[in-house]
Formats: C-alpha cells, structure tokens, sequence
C-alpha cells in the first residue's frame, strides 16, 4: 500500500494527496493506492500539482494499516506525519499526538 | 564587533530585493524548483521533513544584543517561538514558511545579519574560538582575521562554485576552542621568536563519511600573507579537488589522494606568485579592522572575589555553576560566563524567544554588549564582572539557563537529526535528552568529570561524533534507528577520531550503553583528576569493549 506525500511550496508544510487531487495536512485523510493502477493515478496528479507550483519534493511512501489507521513504513514519514518528537507543546505534534511516530 | 559600512550595507540590501524578487517568481511559477533550488540554497533556505529552514550565518560566533532581540523577534512572528543554534555557530529556524522569509531577511539586514553562504559550495562561515578576545590565555584575537576573511570570500567570484563546501576556522591561543584541525582549513594564531603575529596553518581536516585530522603545511604564516596563502590553498583545491564525486570532493580527500608533500609544494608554488600582489594585507588595513574589535573598557571592579564567595557559600547551585559555567578571563576582576542551552531533557541549542530577549538583556545590563554562540550550542558572555556573577546566574535560574554543566556528561552537541532533517537517517535530540536525564544528578555529574558526548544522525557528522570522547552516530538499520558508538575522539590542540567500540545499540539500548562506558572509566582511573579521555587514551578501548561486550562475546 501506498500513498503521495509532498511539500506544499509556499510554506513548505508535509501534505498528502486525498481523493480528488485536494493536498490534505493530515496523513489520515490520504488517498491509500492499494493496487499499480492507483500508484500510478496519484503519481500523475503529483507530478500535474508539482508542474503547476503547488507542492514540492513528491513522493509516494509505503504504508501499512495498523489498530485501523494508515501508518507510514519508514520512521522518516511517521516524523514527517505526526511532527518532531521532541517539543510536544508545539506544532502539529501538539495538535495530533495520536500521530505520535514512535 | 565589526559594523557594517556603507558598501555592506547596500550588499546585503541588494541581495535582500534579489531574494524577494526570486521568491516572488517561484511562488508566481516563472521559476520552476530547479531554478530556483539553487537560489534558495544560496540564501541559507532549506527544505526539510516538516518545512522550510532558515540558516543565519552568526560570523565567528559574535552577536550583539540588538541581533539577539532581532532573532527574538523573527522567532515569534514567522516561526514558532525558538530558534537552533548550530555546530558551527549559526542560527537555524525550522519553520520559517518561504513567502515569508523575504521579509525576514530584510529584518535581519536591518541589524547586520544574512544569510549568504550559509550553504553551497563555497567558503561558509568562518568560525572562532567563543572566547576570543577574552581568555586569558589567548596570544591574539582571532576574530579581526576571521572578519577579513569573511570580507575577502564574501561572493568571491573565484570561489563561489568549488567542488565542495568548504570551512574556515581561526583560533587564538595554544589551547584549540575552535577545532580548527577538523575545518577544510584551521588557522592556529601564534607568535614567532621575534614577537610577530602569524598562523600555523592546516589543511584537509574534516568529519563526514571520510573523517580525516588536517595536516599542518605551514609552521608560520605571517599575518600579512593570510589572504594570499589562503587563496593559493583554495586555487590549488578548486583546479584539482574532484567534482567526479560528491563524496570525494571536498579537499581533505585531494589532501590525502595526493599526499601533504606535493600538495604543500602546489600551494607554496602559488603563493609565490601571490605572496607580493594586492592580496597582501597591509598593517593599517589589520589594524583598521583590529579597531572593531577592541575589548570593552573593563572598570576595576576588585570587589568581585569577595561578593563571589559570600555567595557561594549561601548558595549551592551558584556555587555549582561557578565550578563549572566560567572561563578565565584576561582581567582578573572579570570571567567569561558559558549560559548552558543543555538544561536537562531540553534540546541541545534551542533557545525560545522569551530567553533570547534575556540574554540580550544580560549582555547589555552586565556583558557589555557583547554574546557569543560556542560550537558546543552554547551560549557565552565573554565579559562578566566577577561582582554580578550573582546577579546574572539569579537571571539565568529565572529564565531557565541555569544549568551548571559546562563540560560535563550532559552537556551533548546534537545534531537536529531525523527530529527535522531531511539527511538523517535516525534521531539524535531524543538520545541526547535520555542521557542528560539519566545523568542529571549534579555530583555525580562533577564525580565524573570534563566528558563531551556528541551525537549525529547521520554520517555528514553535523553533531561532531567523531571528536567526541563518547560519539554516537545515528543509522539506519532494517528500517529501525541503530546508534553506533566510538570512544577517544577529541576535537582540539591534541586531535583525535574515535573508535568504533563494536556493533550499534538500539534506541532503548544506548543510554545504558553510555551508563556502562561511564562507570567503566570511574572503575578504572588512576584518579579524579584522569580525565575520561586520558583513562581511554592510557588503556585504549579493551576495557570497555568487555564491558559492553564482554559477556555476550564469551557466550557467542
């Protein structure tokens, strides 16, 4: 399983592509590619998204489902998804500590 | 400290409307990333895991409380309340949002400050020692050379686009503050038998994947010859340093690819042909700059010893951070306080706004005018009364920069790590706070002595681990952080890397590691006063690879 992850490009903030080509601040609402097909769709509106300036640094990530919700591979993109893990009173860490990478 | 002339001025003014005007293409679309990454890089913009980041160069580690209150400032507006002071005394904010960061580099020329050359291959900041023109035991204030070399390779257009980055650092007394020996180039300032001030001048050291020790290819270089030594060097390197290979490019490997000998001979045939151009400084132009530099009139304030130990003795704490928070200043009446920004389980180097508006105070107030950043992600404020010690450590536990561990266990570089950067490949700020609080007992911190740990998150070594005396690098490893200990580094006079001890711990691993290589140097020093990297350096890495190891060794 798989979704696309960027950079927006005016304030840099990690965004995830959703259905409908919306870029969504929260990993949770991303669109999950579960099939060649999919990865391929949302390559496309990421590379469209990237040539029309509204993200950066497109990537799609592997993921996988745990307790029900979307959880990256990488510890990388669980940082990238729940915020530092330091600092807890700041930031998006703050704002979804259920997100916690580790 | 250096001001900024009228040249300067419009300098960096220009560079502030070229900037806003690329951002404004970028955000338009005229630009694409590729045009204007390299852009962007050249004004110190990063794109990180969470944002953008913003380096701000801090020349030798020098600020002015109207710089500091500046810092302040842009951390409330157009980040998030703090800011990370770095390894190689700079600033970095990590969530600067790029339609902003036009206007912040105009806040900042509006007291002096930029961005340029804070990335890219080019000759970056130069850094110091952070008690220059202070310590008592300096032969000569090495910033007015850092300052001229600052000037010279500002937009150098010669060495704009070298095969590398590339890093300058000037120290000013026997003692090395400023690990030059680890820095592309490391300038040792000396005096020569007839009293002239000169380098000892050293090339090819660095950290990295590839960590080398610089070779010394000069005993002394006269101070008038700085510029035009230090260009034959970088000639020598931007002909022949190798642009095949990212990883092979910076010049400690064409130092050692082709051999101190014949790479001195090079840089000697090149500055015979510069020793006598307009590259030659002359003296009215060191001294023009020496001015700026000047110490403060320090007032006679021979109550100091007295207050200081009154003090003391009805306080504990202050009496810890006197012990271990001062440095020896040239004028007895006077000391060099480091303000600890290791507090326990705090991130090593932040600062919040709050508290860099109070330091700026303090430095008005008591330090006249003057703060240093350490590139041990310290803050110093070089010149202290002895008599308001007292007042100034009362402000410090006010605001929560108190912490009396200056050399000590807990005083950890780390670099930010997988925590923002796009480079790491594992977390370093974490392991840094377990440690701190595991060793967070003030006597036993003291029991066990000067030990600098430094930590990276990956192999570009930004947390010095390969000078520390315990280094701890951050890997990846099956998908998981793995922390790969060495021992014995040392990043001053008497250089030294570490050794891997053996295989990598994991994260819930390592702080027991470090707890165990602590308790086998106290079990195994001659004395208190062995210092961790004495005991290492007399025994080597045997004992304590049996204790970390030993056990399983034998099972295996």
């Amino acid at each position: 399983m798989k979704l696309l992850t960027a950079n927006r490009l005016s304030d840099g903030e990690a965004v995830w592509l959703a259905a409908g080509g919306r870029w969504v601040e929260d990993i949770a609402q991303a669109e999950v590619a579960r099939d060649a097909e999919t990865e391929a769709r949302l390559e496309e509106t990421g590379r469209a998204a990237a040539a029309r300036n509204e993200v950066v640094d497109v990537n799609l990530i592997d993921v996988e489902f745990v307790d029900g919700a979307v959880r990256p591979i990488r510890l990388r993109e669980r940082i990238r998804a729940g915020g530092p893990t330091i600092h807890p009173e700041l930031g998006k860490q703050a704002r979804r500590p259920a997100l916690a990478p580790v | 400290m250096y001001r900024y002339d009228e040249f300067d001025h419009a300098f960096v003014k220009a560079r502030v409307a070229q900037f806003r005007d690329q951002v404004e293409r970028r955000l338009s679309g005229e630009l694409t990333e590729d045009q204007f990454k390299p852009l962007r890089l050249m004004n110190g913009v990063y794109l990180q895991l969470h944002a953008y980041m913003l380096r701000i160069a801090i020349p030798y580690g020098t600020l002015a409380p109207r710089q500091m209150r500046m810092l302040a400032h842009i951390a409330r507006t157009y980040d998030k309340g703090y800011g990370h002071f770095t390894t190689r005394q700079n600033l970095q904010f990590h969530w600067p949002a790029l339609k902003d960061v036009p206007q912040i580099l105009e806040d900042l020329a509006s007291v002096e400050m930029h961005c340029i050359q804070t990335s890219g291959n080019c000759i970056r900041n130069v850094t110091a020692d952070h008690f220059a023109g202070a310590a008592a035991d300096e032969v000569a204030d090495p910033r007015p050379y850092a300052e001229i070399l600052r000037q010279w390779s500002s937009l150098h257009p010669e060495f704009s686009y070298l095969p590398r980055k590339f890093k300058i650092a000037v120290t000013g007394a026997e003692r090395d503050r400023a690990a030059v020996q680890v820095h592309d180039i490391g300038l040792h300032l000396k005096k020569d038998s007839s009293g002239r001030l000169g380098f000892a001048v050293y090339v090819g050291g660095g950290l990295g994947r590839t960590p080398m020790i610089a070779k010394k290819i000069r005993d002394f270089l006269p101070e008038e010859d700085l510029l035009s030594y230090t260009t034959a060097i970088l000639r020598v390197y931007n002909l022949h340093g190798r642009r095949d290979n990212k990883y092979k490019a910076r010049i400690k490997i064409l130092v050692h690819e082709t051999g101190t000998e014949e790479l001195k001979a090079q840089v000697e045939r090149e500055f015979a042909a510069l020793k006598d151009s307009e590259l030659k400084l002359p003296q009215a132009d060191i001294q023009a700059i020496d001015a700026y530099f000047a110490p403060p009139a320090l007032p006679a304030r021979p109550e100091g010893d007295a207050a200081v130990a009154t003090a003391a003795a009805a306080d504990g704490g202050f009496a810890a951070w006197l012990g271990r928070n001062l440095h020896t200043h040239k004028n007895p009446d006077y000391t060099s306080v480091t303000i600890s920004l290791k507090g326990i389980g705090e991130v090593p180097g932040d600062i919040s706004a709050d508290q860099m508006d109070a330091v700026a105070e303090l430095a008005e107030r008591y330090g006249f005018d003057e703060i240093r950043v350490s590139h041990e992600q310290n803050l110093v404020l070089p010149h202290v009364a002895r008599a308001d010690l007292k007042a100034v450590y009362d402000r410090l536990v006010a605001i929560g920069l108190a912490t009396s561990n200056a050399g000590l266990v807990t005083d950890i570089i780390a670099c930010p790590g997988l925590d923002y950067c796009a480079l790491a490949n594992a977390r370093s700020i974490p392991v840094a706070q377990e440690i701190a609080t595991r060793f967070a007992d003030q006597t036993r911190q003291e029991e066990i002595g000067d030990l600098k740990i430094k930590i990276s998150g990956c192999i570009n070594a930004c947390g010095h681990h390969h000078v520390g005396h315990i280094g701890i690098l951050g890997v990846e490893k099956k998908g998981a952080e793995l922390y790969q200990v060495t021992l014995g580094g040392s990043g001053d006079e008497n250089t030294s890397i570490g050794d891997i001890v053996g295989r990598g711990f994991g994260p819930d691993e390592i702080t027991d590691a470090v707890e165990t290589i602590v308790e086998t140097y106290l079990a195994h020093r001659l004395d208190k006063d062995e210092a961790f990297l004495t005991t290492y350096r007399r025994l080597g890495a045997a004992p304590f690879k049996e204790a970390l190891y030993g056990r399983e060794a034998r099972a295996a």
